[in-house]
């Protein structure tokens, strides 16, 4: 029974308790998997990522500098790796080809070789990226190429089976009209598809567009969105625009092409930690500090879809958004509201699952 | 059927009576009065409301007769009611409750459910867990914002003395970044910041100190304590009980421990006083009481203390930044309050 509700969830939400959850959005239940049977704090999970195999496996990166393996078949933990090294938490987990690649704050970034034994065997590679790093990202086009950036620490874009220097180095722009040095802050990265371009959201609130393969190293466009950071970003089904979201909860979308808001979406009231749009349909799963997931259809009509409350206070959380099952499911949304019952069941230790069923708001409709 | 002159008002609302029946049915205007014809049915065309008549005093007089004959149905409902309650005795149905908003409030999904482990794990390692288990005791440091005139200085005075172990400091000008480092070295754990405009206190920063939440407050109705009517004497040194009424979603969980983490933490408490933070329609009511139980059932109460209201603006992870923080829930008024119905704490 859990295995069967493993596998149907579409959205899978990290907390800060350590606890990882798998939302079911159809059924509108959330249900709650932890490694060790109670969630802890020290498990707090800062990053995922989807793991070898397709989309069956997660890859949790967790404060206590542990990766755990997390199957999504059989709905329990398949084991879990010490990886040290660095301070701070995790900014980026990836895997390529049987390694895996973790990114920490202090800007240690080291690939592992992935075995089953838990013992932390040494690195293969370890690369010094710069301390402050907010994101390390990989490009789902080219595995071996990773992207980091943070905190007066520029994007630079590493080849892992090239040379130990970055492959791009971006410049910080001029100076302002003040003849000030404009500060830099990289929060999210994102690879746009079919290009070589990258995007960076800021902290402060600008979204830039890099192109490794011009000779210009400063970025190509810059836009603007509001007065707070931008904490999270994700690109579009389209591939056209992003989604930003900053730190009071403000969604906006972004065109690429001339550096235009687009649009906006409400619903969120604190600051947003993830986001991620389904691959091909118009769907955004966001989820923030107000401990609430919601799922937003991004055109025709722009609208709230869904909300649930796991009450767990989601902040280094991210979506991995599943669609092998996902088009019959995705399209069969119904408005279907149901009673909150909270219902308790102790299955053989390794793992506790809730089952709760949610209520479907009425205030904002589609 | 003409009368004189110098009748009464209901004797010319008689004649008029008498004289309706003699309109024909025009289509508006039902207001001219044909004198001394044989009396027919009042014909009004359907949908034809009592404001589409043109005439002011017309339209008034048939205004004031419709509401006076609604009134009598409605006596007269009530009275039938009433006597066949009466009549059933103790198998009449219980009453009807009146609706208010209160009552009508949209069903929080975020509702604290008491056997919740998740929320209960969540309360018991978040950053005023330290001070449920009794490890850190309450400091506080009251302040102001810069240059803040006497109602704002008296306030913060009477604060001091209704929340123990609190210090005021006068604000120099200092920016709170500075101030917040100072007070964390020396070992302070609550921050207040008493918001002032135009000689009035009109909000309220509460910044749980080595890394806790801060929450911005709207203030109003602030009354000291010379404002107070029938007010007893100053507060004491005991230290005071406290009631948190009505927190009931997880954001109202979260301000509600806020709130009782200034207070020393000891259930063997001593002294009668209690400050009270009663939250209804997300406006939280701040009263300090000193009560006596004057017998088993009954007691009375005496209002000492200053008085506020406050409400939620923001609440913020960390302590004070507000360009850079990152907010845990922020008051949206175009989005959050489109519902008369649905509140938040």
């Amino acid at each position: 029974m859990a295995a069967a509700g493993a596998r149907w969830n579409h959205v899978w939400v990290g907390t800060e308790t350590g606890i990882l959850k798998g939302v079911n959005l159809q059924r509108k239940q959330a249900a709650n998997f932890t490694a060790a049977g109670q969630p802890r704090r020290e498990e707090a999970v800062s990053a995922l990522c989807w793991g070898a195999g397709g989309e069956t496996q997660i890859l949790m990166g967790c404060a206590d500098r542990t990766v755990r393996r997390f199957s999504t078949e059989e709905g329990r933990f398949q084991g879990q790796r010490h990886c040290p090294g660095g301070e701070g938490t995790f900014r980026g987990l990836a895997q390529v080809d049987g390694t895996l690649i973790t990114c920490v704050d202090s800007g240690i970034l080291r690939v592992w070789r992935d075995n089953d034994k838990e013992t932390s065997s040494d690195p293969l590679l370890e690369l010094r990226v710069g301390p402050g790093v907010c994101r390390m990202r990989q490009d789902p086009a080219h595995p071996h190429v990773v992207a980091t950036g943070g905190k007066e620490n520029a994007l630079k874009v590493w080849d892992l089976q090239g040379s130990e220097e970055p492959v791009f180095r971006a410049k910080n722009v001029r100076n302002d009209w003040l003849d000030l040095r404009v500060p830099i802050w990289d929060q999210d990265i994102q690879f746009l598809p079919e290009s070589q371009k990258l995007v960076t959201c800021t902290g402060y609130h600008q979204v830039r567009v890099y192109d490794p393969a011009s000779p210009q190293r400063r970025p190509v466009l810059e836009a603007t969105y509001g007065e707070y950071p931008l904490t999270a970003m994700t690109l579009t089904p389209g591939g056209n625009s992003v989604i930003v979201g900053n730190t009071h909860g403000q969604l906006a979308e972004i065109d690429l092409r001339q550096g235009r808001l687009l649009g906006c979406l409400k619903g969120l009231a604190g600051s947003v930690r993830g986001l991620q749009c389904h691959p091909s349909k118009p769907l955004l799963a966001s989820c923030g500090l107000d401990r609430i997931l919601r799922v937003h259809r991004i055109r025709n009509p722009r609208g709230l879809e869904h909300k649930d409350e796991p009450q767990e206070p989601q902040e280094p959380s991210q979506l991995s958004s599943e669609d092998t099952e996902a088009d019959e499911l995705w399209a069969s949304l119904e408005a279907a509201a149901k009673r909150k019952l909270p219902d308790l069941e102790r299955t053989s230790g390794a793992f506790q699952t809730r089952r709760r069923k949610k209520k479907r708001p009425g205030s904002t409709s589609p | 059927m003409e009368k004189a002159g110098g009748s009464r008002k209901k004797g010319l609302k008689r004649k008029r009576a008498a004289e309706e029946p003699q309109e024909a049915a025009v289509v508006e205007d039902g207001a001219t009065d044909s004198g001394g014809q044989a009396p027919k049915a009042t014909a009004f065309p359907p949908g034809f409301s009592i404001s589409e008549i043109k005439n002011k005093q017309r339209r008034h007089l048939m205004f004031t007769r419709w509401k006076q004959q609604q009134r009598k149905e409605k006596l007269a409902t009530k009275k039938k009611l009433k006597k066949e309650r009466e009549a059933l005795g103790d198998k009449a149905p219980p009453k009807p409750i009146p609706k208010t908003i209160d009552n009508q409030r949209v069903y929080d999904e975020t509702t604290v459910d008491p056997n919740d482990e998740e929320v209960a794990y969540d309360e018991a390692t978040d950053e005023f867990a330290s001070y449920f288990n009794r490890q850190t005791s309450p400091k506080i440091l009251i302040t102001t914002s810069d240059r803040p005139h006497g109602r704002t200085v008296r306030l913060c005075e009477q604060l001091s003395t209704v929340i123990p172990n609190s210090h005021v400091y006068y604000r120099r000008g200092l920016a709170l970044k500075r101030i917040i480092p100072q007070c964390i070295s020396r070992d302070f754990t609550d921050l207040i910041v008493i918001n002032e405009d135009r000689k009035t206190p009109n909000g309220l920063i509460l910044s749980h100190l080595p890394n806790g939440p801060t929450a911005h407050f709207k203030m109003s109705s602030v009354r000291l304590r010379k404002e107070i009517k029938r007010k007893g004497k100053d507060p004491t040194e005991h230290v005071p009980e406290i009631i948190l009424n009505n927190f009931t979603t997880r954001l109202g969980h979260s301000i509600g421990r806020m709130f009782a983490s200034l207070f020393p933490h000891n259930p063997q408490f001593i002294g009668r006083q209690v400050a009270t933070f009663h939250n209804q329609r997300d406006y939280i009511f701040f009263r300090f009481h000193r009560y006596i139980f004057r017998s088993e059932k009954k007691v009375g109460i005496q209002e000492l203390g200053p008085r506020f209201t406050l409400k939620l603006r923001s609440l913020q992870k960390g302590t004070f930044d507000s360009k850079y923080g990152e907010y845990e829930w922020v008051h949206k008024p175009r989005e959050m309050d489109t519902n008369r119905r649905k509140f938040h704490l």
